[in-house]
C-alpha cells in the first residue's frame, strides 16, 4: 500500500465518530462571521449596522487576488460590525448578525436532488467558485479559485482529492465521503473540467475501508481511488502528492510544479454545491468529539455559530476537560475563548482531558535523533530548536526551516518532551520576516 | 482553568526513561548467562559498578550542581551495567569503583550531565582502567576448557601460529559463550538477542550494528582471503571480543552517535575500520573501545556536515 | 639516561620547529587592520552585548574609526564617559546622551491581574505571544515568562516569583536594549535615568478602552485624562487610551501620581511625601503599590 517516503508516525486514530451520521444543527440565535476566514487579504465589509441580510447575502467582498468572499449564513439584522475576539482571544474584524427566520437568497437550490451534468466551461466554473467564497476546508483555508487558476508556465496533469483525514479524532471528511459520495464524484468531475485534466485520484487512508469500498464501486471516468497506508501527516499536501503519484514538491516550490492540484473532500463537496446549486459556503461539517464527551457527533453547522453551542449540542464539556481544541490534536489550536464562532476552516472541536494533553516536564536532549527520523520534510528539528532558542534566526534559513509544515511529528516523538515545534514555529515566522524584508529591499 | 499550549496536543508513548530501561532489559540475558557460567563474581562486579555509578551521579548532582537528582532516567544504570560488562569478573572491586568515578565524574558530569557528554562514559571508564591497571584488566578466570585464561583475541594476538591451532568447534563456543573474557565478550548469541529486542522496540535502528559488524567482516575477510595462515577467520573477528557488545550497545549510544542515518553509516564504518586496524596491527588485542571513542570524537563533525535526506 | 635526553631533545626540537612555522604563518596571513581599531576596542566595555546595534565591540570599534561623523553611534553600556574618551582619542566629537535605564511598564502582578487560563507550552514569552493573547484578560502586558531575563548579559533584570513580573536592578542595568528587543509585547522601555535616579512613568501600555482594561487589571491605565489635566508642564499625553509621560518635560512634581485613580503611574526613588491632609488616605493606597524598579 502506498504512503509518503520519509518520516511521520503511525499512532492510534481515535475516530470515535466514524459511524455517526451527520446531524443538522439548528440555526442559532446569533452568528459572528469573521471577515478573514482565509489565508490572504481580509474581505471588505459591505454591510452596515442595521442592514437586513438573507442566507447567502454577500457581506464581505474579496479584498485582493488571494482573498475570498464572505456570505451571511443566516437571515436577520446586522447588529454590529465591530471586532470580536477569536478562539485565541485576539480581536478580529467581524459582522454580528441577529437571526430572524431562515430566508435564503433567490436562486439557491436547497433540494437534495443530485445534478450530475455541468455544462459550464473552465472559466465559468472558477468564477462560480470564486463568487461562492470557497476556501480549502481541510484547515489551511487557501482560497480555492486561486489554487485552480494555474499560473502561466505550469501545467496541471491531475487532480488529487484529499480524503486522508490523518488527524486523529476528526471524521468530518469520512462522513461526507459516505453520505455524499455521488456529489463528491460530480464535484471531482467539475474540478477536473475546470483544470482541464482527465485523471483524478482520491487518496483515502485504509482506516476508512467503507469509504474506499463505496467510492471505488461508483468511481468512473478517470477517477480512481488510492488506498493509503495509515500514517500521519499523510494529509499534508506535499506528503499526499508524494504518496499518490510519487513526485516531490521542490523546496520553496508550489505543488503545481509536480503537475498535481490537491483539493480536500470537504472543498470538493462545497464546489459541487456552489456550481450545481448556486449555494455559497455558509455551512460546514464539524466533528465535535473527545474521549470523555458523552455524545460525540458530526454536526452540520452554519458558519458563525458559537463553538460553545456546538459543545452544548454534544452534551457539554466533560468535567475533566483541560483543553478545547479548534481542529485536530496534532495541528489544531487550543482555545482560550470558546465563545468564538465556527469559521470556514473549523474541521473539528476536540475536548481533551489533562491526562491526555498536559505536557510532561522537559528533560535534556539525549540526541536520540528520533525527531530527525520522524520529520516528514527531512529536516533536523533538534538543530532548528536549538537555533531558535538562541535566536539565531539567520542560520535557520540555511537549515531550511521554511520547509517545515508544522505537523508536530518532532514534538510528538521527542522522548525528552522538548517543546521542539513551539520554538521552530517562532523561528520559522522570524525567518520568513527576514526573507520578506530582504525581498522588499531588492 | 483551561490549559493552552501550541500544537501538537498529543505526545507519543516514548520517554527517556522507557528508552534507557529497555537498554538495561536487553542486557539482562547475557548478564544471567555470565553469572550462571562464571559464578557470583560477575554479579558482585555488576552490582558494585551500577551502585557506584548511581552514587557518583547523585553526589555530583546534589553537592556540585545543586540540581535535582537524575537517577530516575536510568542513564547511570546503563553506564554502570556497560562498564561492568567491559571488566573481567575477577577484577578487585575497588578498581570497579575507580572506573565508575571516572565514567560518571569525568566522562559524563563534567560535560554537564546526560545528553551533553562527547564520549561514551562506560568506555572512558574502561579505557582509563585498561591503561591504569593493565594486569588486572587483562587477567581472566579460566573457564570451560583450556584456552589458558587468555581471551580469544589475546590468544590470537600473542600466540604464534594461532590460526592453525584453533579447534574446529571454536567458533561455536565463541557464539554461545564458552570462552574466557569480560562479561560482554562472552555470549555473542545472547547479546545479539538483546540487540534484536532493542530494534523491535525501536530503541535503536539496525544501521549502526549492521554497518559496524559488516565492515569488520568485509575488512578481515579480505585479509583472510589474502593469507589464512596469519589472519583470523572474519567470523572469529565478529564473534570474539567486544565487537557485538560494542556495535549493538556502545556505538548506538544516543548521545555520542550521529543524528541521522547517513552520518550513522559513516560513523559505523569508521568504527569497523579502526577496530580491525587496532586488532590486526595495533599493540592491543582488542580495538573496539578505542574505535568507538575515536568515532565519538568525530560525531560533532559528522553532524555538522552530513544532513539527513531532505524531502525534495 | 640517554632515553631521557633523546625525549627531551625531540620535544624541544618539535617545539622550536612549530614556533618557527607559526611565526611565518602569522606573518604571511596577517590581516591588515587600521591600527586605531585595537586601542578603540580596548576602550569599549567589551561586553559584546550588541546594544550599539553592531555585532560586538570589535564591529563598533571599526565603525567608530571608519566614520567621520560618529554622532549616531553610541555605546549604551560605557555611556557618555566612554564615548567622550574614545572621541578624544580619535579626534572626533562625541555624541551626548543622557544615561538611561530599562523600565518595565506593566504592574500586572498576580494580585492585580487575574489569570484566566494556564499556558502549558514552552517557557518563553515569544512562543506564548505568537500563539494567543496570554494568560490574563489583558492582551498587552507582561507575559511573565522571562525572555528579558534570559537575554540580559549583566544580570540586571530578574523575575520576581511573587509578582510574576521582571524587576530591573538600576545599578547593573546598562541600557543596552537587549531586553527591549526580546520583549514581544514591547513592555520594556529605555527611559532617562533622571536626576538622582528619580523618575515617574506610566506603568501600563494597555490600549484597550477603559472598561476593558479595568476588567482585566486593577492597576491598568484607563485613559481617563485626569493626569493630563493636572500636569502643569504638558508632559503627559493620552493616545489610544493609554497615558505616556515625556521624561524630558516631566519636572517630577508628582501631582499625576496622586491623581491617577488606578495607581498606574509609578514614582521611583522619590523621597517620602510630606503628609498632606486632603490626599492622605488615597496616597497611602497608591504608594503601597509603588515600590520596585
Amino acid at each position: 500500500m502506498k504512503t509518503f517516503r520519509i518520516g511521520g508516525f503511525h499512532g492510534k486514530d481515535y475516530k470515535l465518530t466514524g459511524d455517526r451520521a451527520i446531524e443538522q444543527m439548528p440555526v442559532p440565535d446569533k452568528v459572528v462571521i469573521f471577515l478573514s476566514q482565509h489565508i490572504g487579504a481580509p474581505a471588505v465589509c459591505n454591510v452596515a449596522k442595521g442592514d437586513k441580510v438573507n442566507v447567502g447575502t454577500l457581506i464581505g467582498k474579496a479584498g485582493g487576488f488571494v482573498s475570498a468572499n464572505i456570505h451571511s449564513s443566516v437571515s436577520g439584522t446586522v447588529v454590529s460590525v465591530d471586532p470580536v475576539a477569536d478562539g485565541s482571544g485576539i480581536k478580529k474584524p467581524a459582522v454580528t448578525i441577529e437571526v430572524e427566520g431562515d430566508q435564503w437568497e433567490e436562486g439557491i437550490d436547497r433540494s437534495e436532488n443530485l445534478i450530475p451534468e455541468c455544462n459550464l466551461d473552465s472559466k465559468e466554473i472558477i468564477d462560480k467558485i470564486s463568487d461562492a467564497g470557497i476556501v480549502g476546508m481541510g484547515g489551511a483555508t487557501f482560497p480555492t479559485q486561486v489554487k485552480l487558476s494555474i499560473p502561466p508556465g505550469s501545467k496541471a496533469e491531475c487532480l488529487i482529492v484529499n480524503g486522508v483525514e490523518c488527524e486523529p479524532y476528526l471524521t468530518a471528511d469520512h462522513r461526507v465521503m459516505l453520505e455524499k459520495s455521488d456529489e463528491i464524484l460530480v464535484g471531482c468531475k467539475i474540478v477536473m473540467k475546470a483544470l482541464g485534466v482527465d485523471t483524478c485520484y482520491i487518496g483515502i487512508e485504509e482506516n476508512k475501508k467503507d469509504a474506499i469500498k463505496l467510492l471505488s464501486s461508483k468511481a468512473d471516468g478517470g477517477i480512481s481511488i488510492v488506498p493509503l497506508r495509515m500514517r500521519y501527516p499523510q494529509g499534508g499536501e506535499k506528503q499526499l502528492i508524494d504518496a499518490v503519484i510519487n513526485r516531490q514538491v521542490p523546496s520553496g516550490g508550489l505543488p503545481i510544479a509536480t503537475g498535481a492540484v490537491v483539493q480536500n473532500i470537504g472543498t470538493i463537496f462545497a464546489i459541487y454545491e456552489a456550481v450545481q446549486k448556486n449555494k455559497p459556503l455558509v455551512e460546514r461539517i464539524v466533528t465535535v468529539t473527545g474521549c470523555y464527551v458523552s455524545n460525540p457527533k458530526n454536526l452540520k453547522v452554519r458558519i458563525g455559530t458559537s463553538i460553545s453551542e456546538l459543545i452544548a449540542a454534544v452534551g457539554g464539556e466533560p468535567d475533566n476537560t483541560a483543553k478545547v481544541i479548534n481542529g485536530g490534536p496534532m495541528m489544531g489550536r487550543a482555545m482560550s475563548n470558546v465563545e468564538a464562532p465556527v469559521t470556514k476552516g473549523t474541521s473539528g472541536i476536540l475536548m481533551l482531558s489533562a491526562r491526555d494533553t498536559v505536557r510532561e516536564k522537559e528533560q535534556a536532549c539525549i540526541s536520540c535523533a528520533k525527531c530527525v527520523s520522524a520529520c516528514p520534510m527531512g529536516l533536523e528539528p533538534y538543530l532548528l530548536y536549538k537555533l531558535s532558542y538562541r535566536r539565531l534566526y539567520p542560520d535557520m534559513e540555511s537549515e531550511k526551516v521554511t520547509d517545515c509544515i508544522e505537523c508536530g511529528c518532532c514534538a510528538y516523538t521527542c522522548p525528552a518532551h522538548l517543546p521542539l515545534l513551539d520554538y521552530i514555529r517562532v523561528g520559522k515566522a522570524e525567518t520568513m520576516k527576514i526573507i520578506k524584508s530582504r525581498q522588499i529591499k531588492k | 482553568m483551561r490549559v493552552i499550549s501550541p500544537s501538537p496536543h498529543l505526545h507519543g508513548p516514548l520517554s527517556t526513561e522507557i528508552l534507557m530501561r529497555d537498554v538495561v532489559i536487553a542486557l539482562v540475558p547475557a548478564f544471567i548467562f555470565t553469572v550462571v557460567t562464571g559464578g557470583l563474581q560477575a554479579l558482585f562486579v555488576t552490582l558494585v559498578s551500577v551502585a557506584s555509578c548511581m552514587l557518583f551521579e547523585w553526589l555530583i548532582n546534589s553537592y556540585f550542581f545543586h540540581r535535582p537528582n537524575s537517577l530516575t532516567d536510568w542513564s547511570a544504570v546503563i553506564t554502570g551495567t556497560l562498564l561492568a560488562f567491559n571488566l573481567p569478573q575477577s577484577i578487585p572491586l575497588w578498581i570497579v569503583v575507580v572506573g565508575a568515578a571516572v565514567a560518571i565524574g569525568i566522562a559524563k558530569m563534567s560535560y554537564g550531565g546526560i545528553g551533553r557528554n562527547i564520549f561514551n562514559p562506560a568506555l572512558v571508564g574502561r579505557v582509563f582502567l585498561l591503561i591504569s591497571f593493565p594486569v588486572q584488566m587483562t587477567t581472566f578466570p579460566v573457564q570451560a576448557d583450556a584456552y589458558s585464561g587468555a581471551t580469544p583475541l589475546q590468544f590470537f594476538k600473542f600466540v604464534p601460529n594461532a590460526a592453525s591451532m584453533t579447534p574446529d568447534n571454536y567458533l561455536m563456543d565463541l557464539f554461545i559463550g564458552f570462552v574466557p573474557g569480560s562479561m560482554g565478550e562472552i555470549s555473542a548469541l545472547l547479546l545479539l538477542l538483546g540487540g534484536l529486542y532493542l530494534i523491535i522496540r525501536k530503541v535503536i535502528t539496525w544501521h549502526i550494528p549492521v554497518f559496524t559488524l559488516g565492515t569488520i567482516f568485509v575488512f578481515t575477510g579480505i585479509l583472510w582471503l589474502i593469507n589464512p595462515e596469519i589472519y583470523a577467520n572474519p567470523l572469529f573477528h565478529i564473534l570474539a571480543g567486544g565487537a557485538i557488545l560494542g556495535s549493538v550497545f556502545m556505538a548506538t549510544d544516543y548521545v555520542t552517535s550521529p543524528m541521522n542515518v547517513r552520518g550513522q553509516i559513516i560513523y559505523a564504518i569508521g568504527i569497523g575500520v579502526i577496530t580491525v586496524l587496532i586488532r590486526v596491527w595495533g599493540s592491543y588485542p582488542e580495538g573496539m573501545s578505542f574505535a568507538i571513542l575515536i568515532m565519538n570524537a568525530a560525531t560533532p563533525l559528522i553532524n555538522k556536515y552530513i544532513h539527513p535526506k531532505r524531502f525534495a | 639516561m640517554s632515553t631521557l635526553f633523546y625525549s627531551l631533545a625531540i620535544l624541544v626540537g618539535i617545539g622550536v620547529l612549530a614556533s618557527v612555522i607559526l611565526f611565518f604563518v602569522a606573518k604571511k596571513f596577517k590581516v591588515e587592520e587600521n591600527p586605531l581599531i585595537e586601542p578603540t576596542e580596548k576602550m569599549l566595555p567589551g561586553a559584546n552585548c550588541g546594544g550599539c546595534g553592531f555585532a560586538g565591540c570589535h564591529a563598533m570599534a571599526e565603525a567608530l574609526v571608519k566614520n567621520d561623523d560618529i554622532s549616531s553611534l553610541f555605546c549604551p553600556v560605557g555611556g557618555s564617559e566612554t564615548m567622550k574618551s574614545i572621541a578624544d582619542f580619535l579626534g572626533k566629537t562625541a555624541p551626548e546622551k543622557e544615561p538611561q535605564v530599562a523600565v518595565v511598564r506593566c504592574n500586572g502582578a498576580f494580585c492585580n491581574r487575574q489569570r484566566v487560563n494556564v499556558f502549558n507550552g514552552a517557557d518563553s514569552c515569544i512562543v506564548e505571544s505568537s500563539l494567543y493573547s496570554g494568560e490574563t484578560l489583558c492582551s498587552w502586558g507582561c507575559l511573565g515568562k522571562g525572555d528579558c531575563t534570559k537575554v540580559c548579559k549583566f544580570g540586571a533584570i530578574k523575575m520576581n516569583s511573587d509578582t510574576g513580573l521582571p524587576e530591573v536592578d538600576q545599578d547593573k542595568c546598562t541600557a543596552c536594549g537587549a531586553c527591549v528587543n526580546a520583549c514581544p509585547k514591547g513592555v520594556i522601555e529605555l527611559r532617562k535615568k533622571g536626576i538622582k535616579d528619580r523618575r515617574i512613568f506610566v506603568s501600563c501600555i494597555n490600549k484597550d478602552k477603559g472598561g476593558i482594561t479595568r476588567k482585566a487589571c486593577s492597576v491598568g491605565c484607563i485613559g481617563c485624562m485626569k493626569c493630563v489635566k493636572v500636569c502643569a508642564f504638558e508632559a503627559i499625553k493620552v493616545e489610544n487610551n493609554v497615558a505616556y509621560i515625556d521624561a524630558s518635560k516631566c519636572r517630577l512634581c508628582r501631582k499625576c501620581v496622586v491623581e491617577c485613580p488606578t495607581g498606574a503611574i509609578q514614582e521611583v526613588n522619590l523621597p517620602p511625601r510630606k503628609p498632606v491632609a486632603s490626599v492622605s488616605s488615597d496616597e497611602t493606597g497608591v504608594e503601597s503599590k509603588v515600590e520596585q524598579n
